[in-house]
């Protein structure tokens, strides 16, 4: 692999910099670095990132792969500067065993976009029954250390207990997708005035907070830590806030469409608005950007969630829940985050890059930007502005919430160990 | 008018006289030997019917029939819709077949809104009952009969409900009618009060514009017209109530209570009744009760807005009577 010099970048936002990669590691970093013998790439008015690491992927494959594979959602990782995914478990089969989060692993490796990091099943199935071989997935090829069973909730309390301390021997995490199943049976979209008026079923925040009450406090009981999954409420936010406070060891993620999008579209019933969590109020909006911003939750995830045209192109009620938010996650937290003046670029490589690698132990990635790091880095465009267009989307899928929407800044560049995955916004 | 009628929210007041005042109109042609107008002679209508409901179905029927329209009949079971063809499929095949206006009935709320938003098809859409979203023709008819009842057939012209007190009592959460009957009823100037039993109200219900009583004995005194909805047997297996005795005897409506109602005051039921569960025989075959003359005002009303939104703009009886001569 040869050299590159990213000449004039402002590295995580601050003063314009030189940066020099050499093979897959950063070899310098600082001014007026001589450009010999490197391909030369002008960054003057950009945002260096580290490469962006998501906690919270759908790749899809195996068993839906008509809406994704490992390819296209790692080609649209790339696209959206990241370098780094974690893929859900609720795959078909479930990857609730070794043989299964081993074959994703690998296909990440093979294809080069993105690493994929596989996230293991806490129960058989995502039944919620009976634990998978967690140890199993810890110690394969994979090295799983994140559980979910997300797209359910482990609602068990006991069973959400037994995992809780049983990954602790292998410094494991649990990532709860809090929702109380009987309190969200039927439900539709978020539980309030705009359902009322709607005729759509409820999903009360309770159903979410309740749950994220009972397992900090298990967490704290069995000394564990804990991670939830796509925090969307004012409430979820204070409980989290009160379980730091008290030193529980607790993690929490916010996807980008949370942060922009409140239940008012549903006034539409187009169902590339529907999502779980639901779409919440202005309030929630607000309340999960200043908790993104103290710190309270921990990090960005997009929650990427492709679905094919016709699971989206029907009647509210008989659409597929969720979002693609790879390529968008990047521009929707610098409008919501950035230039709202809440969160500095340093910021947003906190919580897009060095937090989510560091909550789910994905050794090479969220490292500073300096002499001798691995070169896995994000080029930003903070001055771009531009419609969103889902044709244009790496992603198999398109059901994007934000077609039509103007939003700002672009990621040019993307480098994965030093080699360029996206390259003037095309992937490479 | 609009094109579509989906939610009875998106009527002004002045649109929603215009059909009530039709409906007068068209309710005349009903007294006649030969009940037929040839307004719509050459369109066609299809009622897209995927929930069994026979009775709105009868009356669509019967108002496009008085009208002189073509109509397809069709219902999801034994249709394709049953292996699995998606409703954007089914409404473009029969668009396929040259239909101007389609009347939906769905489960699922917001269906009728998606077919007349999404681009799928050309025709006019008219909501028949969306899950527990909307059923506009409903609270249409309600009105009607209520400025029938309360105001008069040939004073109530061009008049609107201002000031009278209609109380609405049931199962509001899933009910569509409910919803419907609170939007028409405040663009008409009602004063609406809901009642329900807590669990049956939705979150969110204290923005409707509207009152909400949890109890029915305080507010008959001061009803107007009260209007008992129907509810099903089966909600007390979900803990929304705890038997359909104390259901009764705390929300449903027995000749005492009538008798608590002011003089002129009517009572209301959209049908189906459930007897000794909302009502009981007595209310229901009282002289107050105007569940069947509801069902009657129901194929005026739906001959108005079919009239309204497909007829074009000249006058739908005059122009027949000249025709008749």
């Amino acid at each position: 692999m040869s050299k590159i010099l990213i000449r004039g970048a402002k590295v995580l936002g601050g003063e314009p910099q030189d940066v020099l990669i050499d093979g897959d590691t950063i070899v310098e970093v600082g001014a007026g670095l001589p450009a010999e013998g490197a391909e030369v790439v002008e960054a003057e008015g950009k945002v260096l990132l580290p490469g962006l690491v998501d906690l919270h992927t759908h790749l899809r494959e195996p068993g839906r792969e008509d809406s994704e594979t490992v390819l296209t959602g790692t080609r649209a990782a790339a696209s959206g500067g990241y370098t780094a995914v974690f893929a859900m478990a609720n795959t078909f089969p479930v990857a609730d065993t070794a043989g299964v989060v081993e074959q994703v692993y690998r296909l990440g490796q093979q294809h080069g976009y993105c690493d994929v990091q596989p996230i293991g099943a806490v129960t058989v199935g995502l039944e919620g029954k009976k634990l998978a071989e967690l140890g199993a997935m810890h110690e394969s090829a994979a090295g799983v250390t994140v559980f979910s069973d997300d797209g359910k909730c482990v609602d068990d309390a006991v069973i959400m207990r037994r995992a809780l301390e049983y990954v602790k021997a292998f410094g494991g995490v649990v990532a709860q997708h809090a929702q109380e199943p009987r309190l969200t049976e039927g439900a539709q979209m978020n539980e309030g005035v705009v359902s009322a008026e709607l005729g759509l079923g409820g999903w009360p925040a309770v159903a979410e907070e309740s749950i994220i009450a009972r397992d900090v406090l298990l967490a704290e009981h069995v000394h564990s830590r804990v991670h939830i999954c796509h925090l969307s409420t004012a409430g979820s936010v204070e409980i989290v806030r009160w379980a730091k406070s008290r030193g529980i060891d607790v993690t929490a993620e916010v996807t980008p469409h949370h942060l922009l999008l409140t239940d008012e579209l549903v006034r539409s019933y187009n169902p590339v608005y529907k999502v779980n969590p639901p779409l919440r109020t202005e309030r929630d909006v607000m309340a999960l950007r200043e908790a993104l911003a103290d710190g309270t939750i921990d990090i960005v995830a997009t929650d990427h969630a492709p679905h094919p045209h016709e699971d989206k192109d029907c009647e509210w009620a008989a659409a597929a829940m969720g979002m693609v938010g790879l390529e968008t996650a990047l521009s929707v937290v610098q409008q919501t985050m950035v230039d709202s003046g809440l969160l500095d670029w340093a910021g947003v490589a906190d919580r897009m890059s060095f937090k989510p690698a560091r909550i789910g132990g994905a050794t090479g990635h969220g490292r500073p930007v300096s002499a001798g790091e691995p070169a896995n880095l994000t080029l930003v465009d903070p001055a771009y502005r531009g419609t969103v267009d889902p044709t244009g989307f790496a992603s198999r899928s398109r059901n994007t919430p934000y077609e039509g929407r103007e939003l700002p800044g672009r990621v040019t560049h993307t480098w994965l160990r030093g080699r360029a995955t996206l390259v003037d916004g095309k992937l490479a | 008018m609009q094109r579509h009628l989906i939610s009875a929210a998106d009527l002004t007041r002045d649109d929603a006289v215009l059909i009530l005042d039709t409906a007068e109109e068209m309710a005349r042609v009903a007294d006649r030997p030969i009940k037929k107008l040839p307004t719509l002679r050459g369109r066609t209508v299809v009622n897209l019917f995927f929930e069994d409901s026979t009775r709105t179905r009868i009356s669509f029927e019967a108002a496009e029939k008085r009208l002189s329209a073509d109509v397809i009949n069709f219902t999801a079971k034994g249709s394709s819709v049953s292996k699995g063809e998606s409703l954007k499929d089914t409404a473009q095949t029969l668009e396929a077949m040259g239909v101007d206006a389609v009347v939906i009935r769905h489960g699922a709320s917001g269906a009728p809104y998606r077919l007349a938003t999404s681009g799928w098809i050309d025709a006019a859409v008219i909501n028949a009952g969306d899950g527990t979203h909307q059923h506009p023709t409903q609270a249409l008819l309600d009105a009607f009969t209520m400025r029938r009842r309360l105001v008069g057939r040939d004073a109530g012209l061009g008049q609107d409900l201002a000031g009278k007190r209609i109380t609405i009592v049931g199962d509001i959460l899933h009910g569509r009618v409910a919803r419907s009957n609170v939007d028409l009823l405040h663009t008409l100037g009602a004063e609406v009060t809901l009642v329900a039993p807590p669990t049956l109200l939705p979150v969110g219900v204290e923005t409707w514009p509207c009152e909400v009583s949890y109890d029915l004995d305080s507010t008959l005194p001061k009803s107007d017209a009260v209007m008992m909805l129907r509810v099903q047997r089966e909600r007390m297996n979900a803990a929304f109530f705890p038997t359909e005795r104390e259901y009764s005897r705390r929300y449903g409506l027995d000749g005492d209570r009538m008798a608590r109602m002011p003089e002129h005051a009517i009572v209301m039921h959209p049908g189906p009744m459930v007897r000794g569960m909302e009502i009981t025989a007595e209310v229901a075959d009282s002289d107050r009760c105007t569940a069947i003359e509801q069902v009657t005002n129901g194929v005026s009303i739906r001959m108005a807005v079919l009239y309204l939104l497909l007829g074009g703009n000249e006058p739908a009886v005059t122009h027949s009577r000249t025709e008749e001569k």
